[in-house]
């Protein structure tokens, strides 16, 4: 082998960006689908907007395997802590989009029953508007979450001291 | 034909808990004291009124009516394909009437739904507990004087803050 075999063959680059640029064209979503904004998540899975293109079609049931939380639909009291208790499942590092008005805002189910927006209890990095928000704009959402991933730093992941 | 016959006959034998019957939009209403709901309802499906389509109640707050609330059965004759609306009426101090799960099946989750959203009781009911609502849940939240906001319950939940804490993401 040759120096110039090396120089055509092996590229160099940080160990940051190599991860983050795993991390980010391999994102598996976990769909929390409770409402209408389910729905439109299956089109954003299906041929026309196709977010395999993305390297997120490995859409994962279990919370234990995947690392992006979608909350597509009006979250209840009851429903609530389903949702902490899956958030919590998921390994880290993990991201959340919460898809359309309800989960947002609680949209226009403002009654005693419905969380008026799931960021009250958990983290959310993007949010989708739209009732529901058409499939261009959850794709919109899952370049920006891969634009905060680009921009992710690995000392950020400096464990937080207590609990 | 039926309904006219039964009607009649209802009235008749049960002087007593028929309040009244009216008619709107072409459909009969039968209007009788809580208390003696079930045997109205039984005479009334011994006489062909077979089905429970739906059980629900009203709340009378602002809408006048013999009492605060009315359990409404919608009734279906299978054989003449006439329907029949029973209301019972049950006063708001003790919102208790019998339950009618031993004539319909369906009736127990039915009645499960109006207690939980009316706070009705239905006495001899095999399992009055609430079906949609946490267990947990205080008043009962289709009442017309139950706030619409709710009594704080949409906000009693832990806060979970990032497990890992990662700073703003540096320009
Ligand atoms: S935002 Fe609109 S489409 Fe989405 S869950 Fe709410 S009501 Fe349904």
């Amino acid at each position: 082998m040759n120096h110039n075999d090396i120089k055509s063959n092996v590229l160099t680059t940080t160990l940051e960006s190599a991860i983050n640029w795993g991390r980010k064209n391999s994102l598996w979503p976990m769909p929390f689908g409770t409402a209408c904004c389910g729905i439109e998540f299956m089109a954003v899975l299906a041929a026309r907007t196709d977010i395999a293109r993305f390297g997120a079609e490995a859409i994962r049931f279990s919370p234990r395997q995947s690392d992006l939380l979608i909350v597509a639909g009006r979250i209840s009291i009851k429903m609530m802590p389903v949702l902490i208790r899956i958030y919590e499942q998921m390994p880290e590092p993990k991201w959340v989009i919460s898809m359309g008005a309800c989960a947002s805002s609680g949209g226009v189910f403002d009654t005693y029953s419905v969380i008026q927006g799931i960021d009250q209890f958990i983290p959310v990095d993007v949010y989708v508007p739209g009732c529901p928000p058409r499939p261009e704009g959850v794709v919109e959402s899952l370049m920006k979450i891969q634009n905060l991933i680009d921009k992710e730093k690995l000392s950020d992941y400096a464990l937080s001291s207590s609990k | 034909m039926l309904l006219e016959q039964t009607l009649a006959q209802i009235k008749e034998k049960f002087p007593d808990p028929v309040l009244e019957t009216t008619e709107f939009a072409g459909e009969q209403i039968l209007h009788v004291k809580g208390q003696d709901i079930l045997i109205v309802l039984a005479t009334l499906k011994a006489n062909g009124f077979n089905f429970l389509a739906d059980l629900t109640a009203i709340d009378n707050l602002t809408l006048g009516g013999y009492e605060r609330f009315a359990v409404s059965y919608h009734l279906l004759c299978h054989k003449t394909a006439e329907r029949l609306t029973v209301k019972a009426y049950v006063p708001e101090e003790k919102p208790s009437l019998p339950s009618v799960e031993s004539l319909w099946k369906t009736a127990d989750w039915q009645e499960r739904e109006v207690f939980d959203l009316f706070g009705i009781i239905f006495e001899g009911h095999p399992n009055l507990i609430r079906i949609m609502n946490p267990d947990d849940y205080e008043g009962h939240p289709l009442k017309k004087d139950y706030p619409r906001l709710g009594r704080k319950e949409r906000g009693d939940f832990p806060v979970i803050d990032r497990g890992i804490q990662k700073q703003k993401p540096s320009k």
